[in-house]
Order: C-alpha cells, then sequence, then structure tokens
C-alpha cells in the first residue's frame, strides 16, 4: 500500500509538471488551432531567464520568497515578450495558409530558439538554485515536498483562474469568440490580431511559470530541456482533449499516473511505450480526447 | 490583405523610426540570454554588452530588409480582390501579382516548346548521370542522402499531402526498413537486393497495423497517435536487446551486391548514387501515376471532404488504408538504403526530430508537388550540409531558414498545381470593413 | 532573372564550401556533436583540438606547417557521421579527432578505414570498437567500457560489500552497455542484480524508479549513463531520505555533477581516469580553456586535449603524415600528456590510461584507496 501512494503521489508531481505546461500549449491550440511546437521553448527560455535573473539578484543580496518572486516576475515578463514575438514573427503572416505551414514554422522557431541559447549561453547543464523554501508543516511528510506540492497548486489555481477569465471577461468571450469563427468575430468588431497577441502572452506567461518552478524542483537546466516537456505536454494536451484547460490538467495526470505505475508495477524500459500506448487506446474510444468535444462536421 | 489592419508606411523616416523601435525591442528581448552569462557556482556575472549593440544594429537591418520583402511580396493589390464572392479557379492565396505563378508559366512554356523540353531533360540526364565523376566522394554521398529524402518525402506526400493525413510518425517505417535489412543481414546474410523489396513490404504492413486503429482519428489527433507510434517502435528497439541488439546498434552490414567485383569505397559511393538515382525515378513514376490514377483522386477527395467523398461511393476504410500502406512503402526501401550506405545503423537515428524534417521537406517544398518535393529535400538536407561553413551557427542559420522560407512562401517553395476543376468561393479577407 | 540571380547564389555558396586545395597545412579533423541534445559532450573536444593546435601553431606548427582544425558536426548519429567522414575524405584531413558516441564512431571508421585514415576518439568506450579487431585505424584515449564496469562490480563486492544491486541504465549506447557489463559480472559473482532496467533520459523526474529501487531493498545502485539523470535520481534518493550508496561511471565523474546535485552529491561513488588534474599538462590546458573560453572545460576535455597531443606528436616523430607510418609510431611510443604518459596497444586501447573510483566528498571528486 505504501509503494502504491508513493508511487501515486510520484505520478501526481510528474503529471501536475506535465498539466503546468499543457495548460499553455491547450490555450494556444484552443484559439488557432495551431500545436505550437515551440511552446517547450519558451518555457525553456522562461526558466534560463529566471536562472539568470536569481544568479544576478542573489549577488544583490534578495534571497528567500523575494528571490523566487522577483526572478519569476521576469521570467514571465521575458517569455510574454518572446512568445508575443515568436507569434508576430513566425505565425501571424501564415494565418492565412495552410494549417501545416505554421507547423513547420513551429518547428524551425523550435530548433532556432534552442541553437540561440546554446550558443549564447551554454551547452551544459547549469544547477537550478531552489527557489522554493521547504515548508516546515511537509517536515514529517515523506511523500511529498514544498515544490511539489506548490506545482500542484499553481496548476491548479492557474487552471482555475484561466476558467474564469475566458468564461466571464470580455476578453474572454473575445477569445472564445475568435476560437469559434475568426470572420464572423471580426466582423462583429473583435480585434482578432489583439486576441491571439494576448492568448500567446498568456499561455507563454505559464510556460514561464511552469519553466521556474519545475527547474527549481528539478535542480537542473539546459537548452534541451524544452523540447521533451514539450513533446510529453503536447501528449498530454492531446490526451485530454485538446483546447480543454480541464483536460490539459486531467491529460497531465493520466499521464504522469501511467508513467508512474508502469514503472513501478511493470518496467521502466517501456514506461513512455505505455504512456504512449494509452494515448492510442483512449484515442480509439474517444477520438477527441478524455474531455474534448467530438464536434459534428458541419456539411 | 494577409496584414494586420496597419496602413502601410509611406514616408521613408517611418520605416527607419519603425525598424528603430523593433530594434530596441530586440535588445530588451536578447538582454538576458545575449548580455549577462552567468557561472552559478562562482557567483559571478560577466556583462556582455558588446553583444548587445550587435543585436541592435542586426535587428535594425534585418526589420528593413523584412518589411521591404514583404511589401514587395504583396504588391499591388490586384482589383478582383475585392470581390470576395468572385471564382477563384487557383488557390494560391498568396500570387497576388500575375495571373500565373512560375511554375506554372514554366509548365506551359515546357507544354508549347517540345523541342526546348527534350533539350532539357537530355541536358539534365546528362548533369545527374555525370555528376559522381565531376563530384567527390563527398558531394555524391551528401546527394545520395539529399535523393533518399526525396524518396522519403515522396512517400509521406502520399500520406499528408495527397491523402491529407497528418503523419507525426514517418519515421516508424523507415526505422523498420533499415532494421529488416540490418537484422537479415547479421543474422542470414540475406543480401541488399533480395532485401529491398522485402523491406518495402514490410513498411507496408506497418503502414496497414498503424492505419487500423486510427481510422477514426482526424487531424491533430492523428499527428500525436502517428508520433507516438514512432516513438514506441523505437524504444521497443532501444530496449529489446534481443531482437535489436539494442542501442548499440548493428554494425558492418553489406553494402549493395555487386556480383563479385571488387569495390573501394568511391566504387561503392558512386554504385549507390546510381541505385538510389533509378530508386528516385521510379519513385517519380509511380508517385506520379499514382496521383492521377482512381485511388489517387479518391484520395484527393478525401482530404477535401470526407463526408462528401463517402457520400460519393468511396470507400474511405479502404482509401486511407492504401495511403498508409503506399505511403510506408517508400520509407521501407529508404531504411533498406539507409542501412547499406551507412553500414551501421542504431536507435538514435529514428527520433521524432527526423520526423518532423521528412514533414518539412513535403510542406516547405510544396505540398503535392513532386518537383516541388524533390526541390524541398534538396534545400532541406543539403543546407545544413553546405551551412557547415557557419560550423556552430549551422542549425541556428537552418531554424531561421524554415521560418523564412514558410513566412515568404506558406505554399511551399513550389505549391501544388494539380490540373484543378475545383470550385472555390474565397474566403472573405482579414479587413475590417 | 530572378533564376540567375539564385544559381549564381548557390554557385557561390558550392564554390565557397569547397575547401581551397593546399597542402601546406596538416589538417584535423575534429567530429562531434557541435548540436542539438549531446552537443554538452562535443564541444569540449573541440575547444580542446583548438588549444592544442593554438598552442602548437605558435611554437612554428608540425613539421614546419601548421595545424588546421576542421570542425565537423555529426550531432552523434551514424547517418550523418558517415557524410561527415566522407566529407573529411575528401577534404584530405591527415587525422581524425572523433568521433564523439560509439554509435556515430562506428558508422565514420568504415568510412576512415577504407581510405586509410587515423581516427581518434578521446569519448567512445564501446568495447567493440578496439577488441573485434576491425578497426584497425581507430585508437583512443579513454577506456573500454568492460574495464570499467569490472572495476566497479569489483569495489561493490569488496569494499563496499554490497550484498543486494540494483542496476539502471540509460538505454544509451554507453548506459546500457556499461550497465550489460556490469550485471554479467555481478551474475558471475553468484550476486544476480535484483533491479536492471532503463530510465528514460530527459524525463522530469525519477521518482517512480526510485520507489522501486527503495521497494526492491537493494543497498546500492549500480548507475550507467550520463550526469544530467545521475544529479536527478541522486537528489530523489536523498530528499526521500533514502541511504542506498549509489556508484556510477565516467559519465557521472564530471564537475558538473557535483555543481548541479550539490549537496545531495555527497557520498556518490564515480569511476573515471586516473586523476591527472595535478599534471602540470593539465592545469595549463584547463588554465588555457578558462582563458579562452571563460568558463570550466566540460566533458572529455582532457581525454580530448590528450588525444589531439598524441596524434600531432605522432606526425611530428613519424616525420610524415602517412597513416600506417603514423599508426606504428602512434602503437610505438609513449606520448606526454595531460592524462600522463600514454601509448597504444594493438588494439588501439590506451595504455597507461587506467580507472579508479571516487567519491564526492565535501564538494569534491577524492580518489578511494582500493
Amino acid at each position: 500500500m505504501e509503494y502504491f501512494l508513493e508511487l501515486f503521489f510520484g505520478g501526481l508531481t510528474r503529471g501536475s509538471i506535465y498539466a503546468l505546461i499543457a495548460i499553455g500549449y491547450t490555450m494556444v491550440y484552443g484559439i488557432i488551432q495551431l500545436i505550437n511546437f515551440a511552446h517547450g521553448e519558451i518555457y525553456m527560455i522562461g526558466a534560463f531567464t529566471a536562472l539568470i535573473a536569481a544568479s544576478a539578484l542573489s549577488i544583490e543580496g534578495f534571497g528567500g520568497w523575494s528571490l523566487l518572486v522577483l526572478a519569476g516576475f521576469i521570467a514571465i515578463v521575458y517569455s510574454a515578450a518572446y512568445g508575443f514575438t515568436l507569434e508576430k514573427i513566425a505565425y501571424k503572416p501564415l494565418r492565412k495558409a495552410s494549417r501545416l505551414s505554421p507547423l513547420i514554422s513551429a518547428i524551425g522557431m523550435s530548433i532556432f530558439l534552442q541553437n540561440y541559447v546554446l550558443l549564447a549561453q551554454t551547452s551544459d547543464f547549469l544547477p537550478f538554485p531552489p527557489l522554493i523554501e521547504e515548508f516546515s508543516f511537509l517536515e514529517q511528510v515523506t511523500v511529498m515536498r514544498s515544490s511539489e506540492l506548490l506545482i500542484l497548486s499553481v496548476t491548479a489555481v492557474s487552471t482555475a483562474l484561466l476558467t474564469l477569465f475566458i468564461k466571464f471577461t470580455r476578453m474572454g468571450k473575445a477569445m472564445r469568440a475568435v476560437a469559434q469563427d475568426k470572420t464572423m468575430a471580426m466582423l462583429l468588431g473583435v480585434n482578432v490580431d489583439r486576441v491571439i497577441s494576448v492568448t500567446f502572452i498568456i499561455g507563454s506567461t505559464l510556460a514561464a511559470i511552469g519553466g521556474v518552478l519545475i527547474s527549481s524542483h528539478i535542480g537542473q537546466i539546459n537548452f534541451y530541456i524544452g523540447f521533451i516537456a514539450g513533446i510529453k505536454a503536447f501528449t498530454a494536451a492531446v490526451l485530454g482533449g485538446i483546447g480543454s484547460l480541464p483536460g490539459a490538467v486531467l491529460g497531465g495526470m493520466v499521464l504522469g499516473w501511467t508513467e508512474s505505475f508502469a514503472t513501478g508495477y511493470v518496467s521502466s524500459d517501456y514506461e513512455d511505450v505505455f504512456a504512449f500506448g494509452l494515448l492510442v487506446f483512449i484515442l480509439i474510444f474517444r477520438p477527441a480526447g478524455i474531455l474534448g468535444k467530438s464536434t459534428a462536421e458541419k456539411i | 490583405m494577409p496584414y494586420g489592419r496597419r496602413a502601410p508606411i509611406t514616408q521613408k523616416g517611418g520605416k527607419i523610426l519603425r525598424s528603430f523601435g523593433v530594434a530596441l525591442w530586440f535588445m530588451f528581448l536578447t538582454f538576458p540570454i545575449m548580455v549577462i552569462k552567468i557561472s552559478p557556482l562562482e557567483k559571478n556575472i560577466e556583462w556582455r554588452w558588446g553583444r548587445m549593440i550587435y543585436v541592435g544594429a542586426g535587428a535594425f537591418v534585418l526589420s528593413l530588409l523584412w518589411r521591404y520583402v514583404i511589401e514587395q511580396k504583396r504588391g499591388p493589390i490586384p482589383k478582383e480582390e475585392a470581390d470576395p464572392l468572385k471564382v477563384d479557379t487557383k488557390d494560391t492565396g498568396w500570387n497576388r501579382g500575375g495571373s500565373h505563378s512560375l511554375q506554372e508559366r514554366l509548365a506551359i512554356f515546357f507544354h508549347k516548346n517540345k523541342k526546348f523540353r527534350i533539350l532539357t531533360f537530355t541536358g539534365l540526364f546528362f548533369i545527374i548521370a555525370a555528376f559522381p565523376f565531376v563530384f567527390s566522394t563527398y558531394q555524391t554521398s551528401i546527394i545520395i542522402t539529399a535523393l533518399m529524402y526525396v524518396m522519403l518525402g515522396l512517400g509521406l506526400n502520399i500520406v499528408v499531402g495527397l491523402a491529407g493525413l497528418l503523419d507525426l510518425g514517418y519515421v516508424a517505417f523507415y526505422a523498420s526498413g533499415a532494421y529488416f535489412y540490418a537484422l537479415m543481414n547479421h543474422h542470414f546474410g540475406l543480401g541488399f537486393w533480395a532485401a529491398l523489396p522485402m523491406a518495402g513490404a514490410l513498411a507496408a504492413i506497418m503502414g496497414l497495423l498503424l492505419g487500423f486503429p486510427v481510422l477514426r482519428l482526424r487531424g491533430d489527433y492523428l499527428a500525436i497517435v502517428t508520433l507516438g507510434f514512432g516513438e514506441i517502435i523505437r524504444l521497443v528497439l532501444e530496449n529489446w536487446n534481443e531482437f535489436s541488439l539494442g542501442p548499440s546498434g548493428i554494425a558492418r552490414i553489406d553494402r549493395p551486391g555487386t556480383l563479385g567485383i571488387d569495390f573501394d569505397l568511391r566504387d561503392h559511393t558512386v554504385y549507390l548514387y546510381y541505385i538510389v538515382v533509378v530508386l528516385v525515378a521510379f519513385t517519380i513514376i509511380v508517385v506520379s501515376r499514382l496521383r492521377n490514377s482512381r485511388i489517387g483522386r479518391a484520395w484527393i477527395a478525401l482530404r477535401e471532404d470526407e463526408v462528401a467523398c463517402q457520400a460519393m461511393g468511396i470507400d474511405k476504410t479502404k482509401t486511407k488504408l492504401t495511403a498508409f500502406a503506399l505511403g510506408a512503402t517508400w520509407a521501407g526501401f529508404v531504411g533498406c538504403i539507409l542501412a547499406a550506405k551507412t553500414t551501421f545503423i542504431n536507435p538514435a537515428s529514428f527520433t521524432f526530430m527526423e520526423s518532423a524534417i521528412i514533414l518539412s521537406i513535403v510542406v516547405l517544398g510544396g505540398m503535392g508537388s513532386i518537383f516541388g518535393i524533390i526541390l524541398g529535400a534538396l534545400v532541406l538536407i543539403l543546407l545544413p550540409e553546405y551551412l557547415r561553413a557557419f560550423s556552430e551557427y549551422r542549425m541556428l542559420v537552418f531554424g531561421a531558414s524554415m521560418v523564412i522560407i514558410m513566412v515568404f512562401r506558406p505554399q511551399g517553395i513550389i505549391g501544388g498545381t494539380r490540373k484543378r476543376h475545383e470550385f472555390h468561393v474565397k474566403e472573405p479577407t482579414g479587413e475590417k470593413p | 532573372m530572378k533564376i540567375i540571380k539564385v544559381a549564381s547564389l548557390i554557385c557561390t555558396v558550392i564554390l565557397w564550401t569547397v575547401p581551397a586545395f593546399s597542402s601546406d597545412t596538416i589538417k584535423l579533423g575534429v567530429a562531434g556533436a557541435h548540436s542539438g541534445d549531446l552537443a554538452s559532450y562535443g564541444i569540449p573536444s573541440l575547444n580542446a583540438a583548438r588549444l592544442v593546435a593554438a598552442d602548437i601553431n605558435a611554437k612554428g606548427g608540425v613539421l614546419g606547417k601548421k595545424v588546421e582544425i576542421m570542425a565537423e558536426d555529426d550531432a552523434c548519429k551514424p547517418e550523418v557521421a558517415a557524410n561527415v567522414a566522407s566529407k573529411l575524405v575528401a577534404q584530405d584531413v591527415n587525422l581524425v579527432l572523433g568521433h564523439i558516441c560509439s554509435g556515430a564512431t562506428k558508422a565514420a571508421l568504415n568510412i576512415y578505414k577504407d581510405s586509410s585514415k587515423l581516427a581518434m576518439s578521446p569519448s567512445a568506450t564501446n568495447v567493440d570498437l578496439t577488441k573485434s579487431g576491425l578497426y584497425p585505424n581507430f585508437f583512443r584515449t579513454i577506456s573500454p567500457d568492460d574495464a570499467q564496469a569490472l572495476l566497479q562490480v569489483e569495489f561493490a563486492l569488496s569494499k563496499l560489500k554490497v550484498k543486494k544491486i540494483a542496476v539502471i541504465h540509460d538505454k544509451g549506447d554507453y548506459g546500457k552497455g556499461l550497465a550489460e557489463f556490469a550485471k554479467g559480472f555481478f551474475e558471475k559473482k553468484g550476486i544476480p542484480p535484483v533491479l536492471f532496467e532503463g530510465i528514460t533520459p530527459g524525463a522530469v523526474d525519477y521518482s517512480a524508479i526510485v520507489q522501486k529501487i527503495k521497494f526492491s531493498g537493494a543497498d546500492a545502485v549500480l548507475y550507467g549513463g550520463y550526469h544530467p539523470e545521475a544529479a536527478k535520481i541522486v537528489s530523489t534518493m536523498k530528499k526521500k531520505k533514502m541511504k542506498v550508496i549509489f556508484i556510477s561511471d565516467d559519465g557521472v565523474r564530471d564537475d558538473t555533477f557535483i555543481k548541479v546535485a550539490g549537496q545531495y552529491a555527497e557520498g556518490v561513488y564515480a569511476t573515471g581516469p586516473i586523476d591527472t588534474t595535478r599534471n602540470p599538462m593539465a592545469i595549463t590546458a584547463i588554465e588555457k580553456h578558462r582563458k579562452e573560453y571563460g568558463a570550466e572545460p566540460g566533458a572529455f576535455f582532457l581525454n580530448a586535449y590528450a588525444a589531439a597531443v598524441c596524434l600531432l606528436g605522432a606526425i611530428e616523430k613519424a616525420g610524415s603524415t602517412d597513416s600506417s607510418s603514423v599508426s606504428k609510431i602512434l602503437r610505438s611510443n609513449w606520448f606526454d600528456t595531460p592524462l600522463g604518459k600514454i601509448g597504444f596497444d594493438g588494439n588501439g586501447d590506451a595504455r597507461g590510461i587506467g580507472f579508479a573510483m571516487y567519491q564526492v566528498q565535501k564538494g569534491r571528486y577524492v580518489e578511494v584507496v582500493k
């Protein structure tokens, strides 16, 4: 039983990491139906910026929670700026093109950004300082650490906030309108360009939050972390039903648990085989993901 | 107009001012990563302010250039665009200038001048035939690689370009072809020529195996499942030592048999070059015949509208499965060639990135166009090789080129120009009234 | 007009990349991963080669000729490595330093062999490369996997008195090869591992496999792979307050591991080449790297430095760049390198390079007395 619980919580942590990145993914997808392959790279840039900011700030004498908040804030600002610029350069000119063109542009951007960080910084792994301090009330608990608790709660809070944002604010309504029908939204006076920019900024903000918290939890980064995390987050988003926020969270969790239990009870050799196998299995029975709405085709 | 609502800038000063703004923005953007260099343990920070100036200057020039090229591209807005319900006979979406694209003009030209056509093809034939004798082994070797990707691109084009099924796991078939020959050769000493058709057949069967469960899926769901399929194949090859010899791979695979004649490395390369050239020619013939065949038309119909296609009595299941199987076959062939070319394979060659590159060939070259895909493969495979002059900046330039080609040629270097008799109602454009 | 412009551009690019033929330099090809996820193992070797070349050129070069570095990126992929190899051959390099990964090395060696070029790898440890006798043109300045595995197993059994062992690897060429040797040696000693599994490199965390180790009751883990994953596993184990001994390999005996794992690295065992950082040549080499690149050198830096010194030294001694005479010199002489005095045996494995067991003590790798 203890073994089961340990695996359960391990899977939960992993799942919440996937979920946190997947929310950004699914958000962008939901509005413009684009698989933003460079999302993982934004996450990586967020983590790098946070590391750089934290190193610079800690020399200035900052520490503790203020360091986390400040470094996190800088990372968010920069990631959002990168996401915004990325959309303007690589996706905006392609809005009218076939759906595969922005995908290729995204892959190109992903290669570019990886190598940009590789050349400007280093190819080596860098230690990421543990910015999240240990909570004293978790000292006796063995199954969970404070960074895990924080990742989990941030995932939950941001999902809730985003859902509220999309449901009730003006911008949220505009987003839903754009997602449904770009042309119609435009006719009704929605500034589509701005809505898409805001979507990218929100998505990148989430990627940056993920980058800071997850890197602080894992303790190391290099220029390549975004790629693997991005693929897994994408899988999680599709598993849950791409475009659906709760779906991304659920997808991340299911993926995390599958991997954890597969390792625990079968073999970690085939961890990813189980993960992708489950994905295929679920999609066969629910072709639009767990929470995805399968839209009837308009004829 | 594809570009937002911003009024075109008319005065020169405005352009420079805007580029100046862009330069400032990029200086801000690249500030932490370009300027600050940290060494976390020694707790010191190096400020590299000089780089910021380079970034600023570079961004300024590039921004001016970018805007200039886009304005050139956009050209004068043709009158007919004002009428959104105008029937558009060719869906290019970009060539707003003349009424015919370059390729179409070329095609017409070729069609009319028989003499010229024969001349060109003979010339091309001789260039291709003489290539390995003029250039070095290295040049021949990378051309072989490029031609292999031409075949991969043409194969994937059947699935993605014609049938419209987004496949991100094409590398799985490539791997199965390569491993089939490698293992058969390793264990049973099977020769290249015997293995080649079998590798193709095996890949086709794998295509069917993948095809069955994903029949119901569409678009991006299909993409992720195929991606997963590709990863599963690679992981199995990595983990199942007894079967695939694991991550250390299979070494000393035989090069194609030469009927007992003793070949050195150069001869082998030249020999393989001709094999690949013949196979590419074969692929081109088959794919172009397929495209205009009954099944090819069914694929295109399926891509355009699944429901209407079924209503017309086309068997969706059969059509999709043949697309998967026929697409995979070429990957099987190329896998077999890969194993014979490098004489060593391991699972590291068959990552997701490989699928992404093959897909990029198809899209960058121009979906559906055979000539486009040939061009796309040559660009994407030869570019990184010729970019070696940039040494460590190679992949940076490569990534940027992908983005730039897509931005300026969204329909690919050469858009598909099938003879169309499609009825297009033009979508209202993104202009605010 | 446009076509002509494009064509002329392409021609310019091609002409530009076709090497200018000049035989007044000694061309040292340096091949390895200079991009992609394994770049951090390839770039230090390139840096090392550049430093050695600059050093030798400042002293007048080899045989009176300047040394020219021809760097080629193979991204650790066999098919790219084969192309890179034929490019280096076409450019008529005299010697090759590389490749970095064993798989890529195997793919490239066939081509070097056919055109009788010598290659020396700073990091390819696959046993077949030397002991199979298939590649007479190959040398390396690193010990093969089996030597390392044997040391680990013997140390675990006789010094640490391990009763139950878990063997974990990263599914890679290097890690899995090493882990399989270790497993074989343990089985021979009558202690089959309680766990033998591969983890997914680059995964976000490894808590599941750590749990599995915990519940397998193993009192030691032997890990075959590189430091990023090792750091994650070790810190997860320590955070779960497990007291399992962690033994690993050369890929982990890297200062980056200690930097990244921080306090959690304490007590970790790792095998590595016999410590030569106090060797005066190594000290100057590292110092030069700091000065030139503003950072500590990365993985396999000293091995690559030694390889470059040996290759260029052998040409100087042989008095020509002819492969067979250089090869003879390499096999029959000893060279002063940052790794100490080394020579090469008939298979191409380095003599004078051995492994030692290290332990992280107070944030440094300290050699453990056998």
